[in-house]
């Protein structure tokens, strides 16, 4: 990784209650990487993601979003310096429609949130064609599409993603990776998901972190992604 | 024939009035933090009381009323940062917070301000309708009910704050990852529903006598409103305020004020054991 890194975690511990989940997590990804998580069920992929967006509050370590400390920061502080999170199940808000949605990460978000969700119509033209429908209405491939567009009209630096290819169907999945690409190589923005589908994690990574028991165990580099087995071994369950 | 037929809607309006104006604070805090507010009534207390010592000072009645509505929308906003906010996610907490400061509030304007204090009379005289007079402020106290009900559509519907407190009450988690300064959301909506409490008190001052436990005169109807309507206000309030006018309406009319109240709480029970979610709840899920 040449670039100066936009996130930088270091030794990064969280619980639930009195059960430890994380055990050190160490992560350094640099401006503009597409970067994947990885690992078996319940080793903390899902919770190193909310530590990161602040849901969950570390019990010790270092989380650094542009050079700066932002571990003790709330969620919505953090959201407001750039980070945009899309969790694990979309959770978008479902009794508002797609472009209440979208309006709501526009009120808070950082950049020009109409040419954002301008660009966000876009690339899922679908949304648009549903702005006025419930959210919750629409198909999960359909959310899964309005989760990453409502993170994107915030004008995010950095992009968590927590399995988006989860009950979605191939092909879906797929224009999902092209337009993750597409924004990165548009805005310059930072993106890191977690997943467990090899497929996914081939197609658009191009470095990846495997946990194990809450921490880091070892870091995948691009030459190594092009062999399914070297992914394959960590993602057995 | 009209004379009567006015007279039943004339009532029914009035009925209609008093659940919504009752109801809404209450439905707004239930609603959106799951607060059940059991202060409730401490808010209209404070609405009724500032409005008439306002109007005994020489204020007018529709600014005394403003301020009335305002004062306590302030005391929600400072009860919200002091002791509300440490109680989300704890509702039998909240419930007893709450009820404690009720008792708190009412015995302690019985000590400072007495039993009693004197009232302002009713304004704007009365007209009739065959051989019936009819109260002409009650006309303003409905038109008073649709105005809030329109005024918090367009504040939820319409507004930025509006489209974050709806996020802020459908997933606060995520609303709060997505930038929305949710405590803020939480402590402007607290005020807004103790605003309206404060409305309701300011509104019904001028036809009420003063007493600092006239806030349970409200409590019945608003907590009967909110259950059957459920928590989403723009959703379930109007439609309460419907069918229990409709009910209340009906029951006074033909067997007296006794069945009326009775009707109410029958009313609940049923909604509460077909429509656990009350009426907002059912029409949502119809709504996908």
């Amino acid at each position: 990784m040449a670039t100066e890194p936009v996130l930088e975690v270091v030794d990064l511990r969280a619980s639930y209650g009195s059960t430890p989940v994380l055990r050190g997590i160490d992560m350094r990804i640099g401006k503009g990487e597409i970067v994947s998580l990885i690992g078996r069920n319940g080793v903390g992929k899902t919770t190193t993601m909310r530590c990161l967006i602040g849901l969950l509050r570390a019990t010790s370590g270092q989380i650094r979003f542009q050079g700066e400390l932002i571990t003790d920061l709330p969620a919505d502080e953090r959201a407001r310096r750039g980070i945009g999170y899309i969790p694990q199940g979309r959770q978008v808000f479902p009794r508002m429609t797609v472009e209440e949605n979208l309006w709501v990460s526009r009120l808070v978000g950082r950049g020009d949130g109409r040419r954002l969700t301008d660009l966000v119509y876009q690339h899922f033209p679908i949304l648009k064609e549903r702005r006025r429908q419930s959210a919750g209405t629409l198909s999960g491939g359909q959310q899964q599409q309005l989760a990453i567009g409502r993170a994107l009209v915030g004008n995010p630096s950095l992009m968590l993603l927590d399995e988006p290819s989860e009950g979605i169907q191939p092909s879906i999945v797929q224009m999902i990776c092209e337009v993750l690409r597409s924004i990165r190589d548009q805005l310059g923005t930072t993106i890191l998901f977690v997943e467990q589908n090899l497929d996914t994690i081939m197609e658009i990574s191009e470095r990846c972190y495997v946990a194990d028991k809450g921490s880091i165990i070892a870091e995948i580099g691009r030459d190594q992604l092009q062999t399914r087995d070297a992914v394959r071994q960590h993602l057995l369950i | 024939m009209f004379a009567e037929i006015f007279s039943i809607a004339f009532q029914f309006a009035d009925v209609f009035a008093f659940l919504i104006l009752a109801a809404a604070g209450l439905a707004i805090i239930f609603g959106m933090m799951g607060i059940i507010n059991m202060a409730h009534g401490e808010f209209i207390t404070c609405g009724i009381y500032v409005t008439v010592i306002c109007v005994q000072h020489g204020v007018p009645l529709p600014l005394a009323q403003a301020i009335g509505a305002l004062s306590a929308g302030l005391v929600g906003i400072v009860l919200e940062r002091t002791i509300i906010r440490h109680l989300y996610h704890r509702p039998l907490d909240s419930i007893l917070a709450t009820w404690g400061i009720s008792l708190m509030v009412t015995q302690g304007m019985l000590i400072v301000l007495g039993s009693s204090w004197q009232g302002i009379g009713t304004p704007l005289g009365s007209f009739a309708v065959g051989g019936y007079t009819f109260s002409t402020y009650r006309l303003v106290l409905f038109g008073a009910a649709v105005g809030v009900l329109i005024g918090l559509y367009l504040i939820y519907m319409r507004t930025n704050y509006g489209v974050m407190a709806r996020a802020t009450m459908q997933n606060a988690d995520m609303a709060r990852a997505l930038g929305v300064r949710t405590q803020r959301m939480y402590a402007i909506s607290f005020g807004l529903g103790a605003a309206l409490a404060g409305l309701c008190g300011a509104l019904y001052a001028p036809t009420m006598t003063l007493i600092p436990t006239m806030g349970i005169t409200f409590i019945i109807e608003s907590f009967v409103t909110v259950v059957v309507g459920g928590a989403n206000v723009l959703l379930g309030t109007a439609p309460a305020g419907i069918l229990l006018g409709v009910v209340r309406t009906i029951l006074n009319a033909w067997y007296g004020q006794i069945a009326g109240q009775i009707g109410l709480l029958i009313t609940v029970i049923i909604v509460i054991r077909m429509l656990p979610e009350g009426v907002s709840g059912w029409l949502s899920r119809r709504g996908g």
